[in-house]
């Protein structure tokens, strides 16, 4: 029986544009974190995001796709699909089986793309650009490509065990987020922070990077039920529904405890309640997901308000008080939230009775915040050793667009 | 009375007024301007073509001071923007005629202060 025929247009077209819709994230992500950077320093930025995408899209074809999701047992992916060689129009039933599988490795390469330009956050504005392109080589190929195979790889381990993400709160936010934390760490504090931490330079550039965001995590989130139907509808209303609700209690914390809401606040608050949501959008219902949302914003605004300065670490843009604990919050949440009469593909959580799924998810964030922990450690480590990862305190002074790319994003006389 | 104008690096703002205020010198106008010195700036690439002696930013502090005020202000704006490094910047010390506070009307170094 020809496999083609298995192949459902309605569900290829959404996988498609979701696909589409993911890799916009990456430029919205570009200018989310754009605007909140000293004007000096947005190119540098917007550079990381461009070259991440260009760079490992093609990593993604030659070797990140099979290594991420070839079957096997291992540490990484099978090599069957390096050059996605086999990968063509006819589905891969363990996958996805009603859209060609060229789309659902187009759709994952979107995630993988995306997941080391989170990590950006942490080190901008005074990390060198060479070493951040080796940085997101490694980092993919050590951390991200064997992380996604044990949680969605056929033989992945993790999979295996019971653990459940259904659009990367593990695989890409809690990676990115522990990530985040380390590399804050070892490339150490902006000059000038204990003094006075920058402004943002542009925050309706911010709010732009919001909207993109927001707009693309349908397709990140609603698409991961790789297929348009009654999944990706609760999928497309529980994303909505966590960024609306953690928008609100953010502004009102930000009210309650600073006088006045802001608009950072407000933009912030949906992120975080995004990427809580991100890994059971299409487990719980939206009313739990109203719930999640609100959970996000208060554990993350404690992670970013208070953590942070009590603790003093420069992680500039927030990449872990966001990402990483929203990520870890959420993946554990699934747990507690998840229900079958949403997806009968999916599990039951501890509000439906069953709460071994709660100690499943939180050994897995357990297991993949020591992983990354270590491994991010090493690849930092490593590269510093051959190039210095850490501009120069001139080079930081004058600002990256200059001093890495001799550029100016803003000119001023004409 | 006299008006002083100093030009220094962006990133040197904070410490100099921070050693202002210790001085008591309290009021002051800050705007960002372009400028260089001898060596004219920086390079700058765009597609493929360079383009030399480009305009570095920096800022413009005017502050008004009576006269006993000249010494410990000039004192703190050094020690504030000094790093020893090319591109410091330069103080301008200039005569003032007069100064006027615009809400009660008050002139000479009463204004001043």
């Amino acid at each position: 029986m020809d496999a083609i025929n298995t192949v459902n247009a309605g569900d290829t077209a959404w996988v498609l544009i979701s696909a589409a819709l993911v890799m916009l994230m990456t430029p919205g992500l570009a200018f989310f974190y754009g605007g909140m950077v000293r004007r000096k320093n947005i190119l540098g930025v917007l550079m990381q995001c461009f070259a991440a995408l260009c760079v490992l899209s093609v990593m993604w074809v030659l070797f990140g796709y099979s290594l991420s999701f070839a079957p096997s047992s291992g540490f990484w992916g099978g090599l069957q699909w390096l050059g996605l060689k086999g990968v063509g129009a006819a589905p891969y039933a363990d996958y996805a089986p009603t859209i060609p599988h060229l789309a659902f490795a187009a759709f994952q390469l979107m995630f993988a793309v995306i997941t080391p330009a989170l990590i950006v956050g942490a080190f901008a504005e005074r990390m060198k650009f060479s070493a951040f392109m080796l940085f997101s080589v490694l980092w993919s190929l050590f951390v991200y490509y064997p992380v996604c195979h044990w949680v969605w790889g056929v033989g992945g381990w993790l999979k295996n065990m019971g653990v459940v993400d259904f659009a990367g709160g593990l695989v890409v936010h809690t990676t990115a987020g522990i990530a985040a934390l380390v590399t804050t760490l070892a490339i150490g504090k902006r000059k000038n922070f204990a003094v006075h931490v920058p402004a943002p330079h542009n925050l309706p550039l911010v709010a732009l990077g919001t909207g993109l965001l927001w707009f693309g995590w349908f397709g990140f989130n609603a698409g991961s039920a790789l297929a348009a139907n009654g999944v990706a509808a609760n999928a497309f209303m529980t994303t909505n529904s966590a960024a609306a609700s953690a928008g609100i209690v953010w502004s009102i914390m930000e009210w309650m405890r600073n006088g006045k809401p802001t608009v950072f606040g407000i933009l912030t608050g949906t992120i975080a309640g995004l990427a809580t949501v991100t890994p059971g959008a299409g487990f719980m219902n939206p009313l739990s997901a109203i719930i999640v949302g609100a959970l996000a914003s208060i554990f993350c605004y404690m992670a970013v308000s208070i953590l942070k300065p009590r603790f003093g670490y420069d992680d500039s843009l927030d990449a872990f008080g966001v990402h990483g604990v929203g990520g870890m919050l959420g993946t554990i949440l699934v747990g507690i939230f998840a229900t079958k009469a949403v997806n009968a593909a999916g599990v039951d959580g501890a509000a439906y009775g069953n709460s071994h799924q709660l100690i499943t998810q939180l050994t897995a964030v357990g297991i993949v915040f020591l992983y990354t922990l270590v491994v991010t450690t090493i690849i930092y480590k490593v590269i510093d050793l051959f190039v210095r990862v850490r501009v120069s305190e001139k080079e930081e002074v004058m600002g990256l667009d200059i001093t890495q790319h001799r550029e100016r994003a803003y000119t001023v006389l004409e | 009375m006299k008006m002083i104008i100093a030009i220094i690096q962006p990133d040197r703002l904070d410490e100099v007024r921070s050693e202002l205020y210790k001085a008591e010198v309290n009021l002051m106008t800050v705007s960002e301007v372009l400028g260089h010195g001898r060596q004219k700036g920086v390079t700058e690439v765009y597609r493929g073509v360079r383009e030399m002696g480009n305009m570095l930013r920096k800022i413009r502090l005017e502050i008004a001071v009576n006269d006993n005020f000249v010494e410990p202000t000039l004192k703190a704006l050094v020690k504030g923007a000094r790093t020893g490094e090319v591109g410091d910047g330069k103080i301008f010390v200039m005569n003032l005629e007069q100064c006027l506070r615009i809400r009660t009307g008050e002139t000479g170094g009463q204004a001043i202060g």
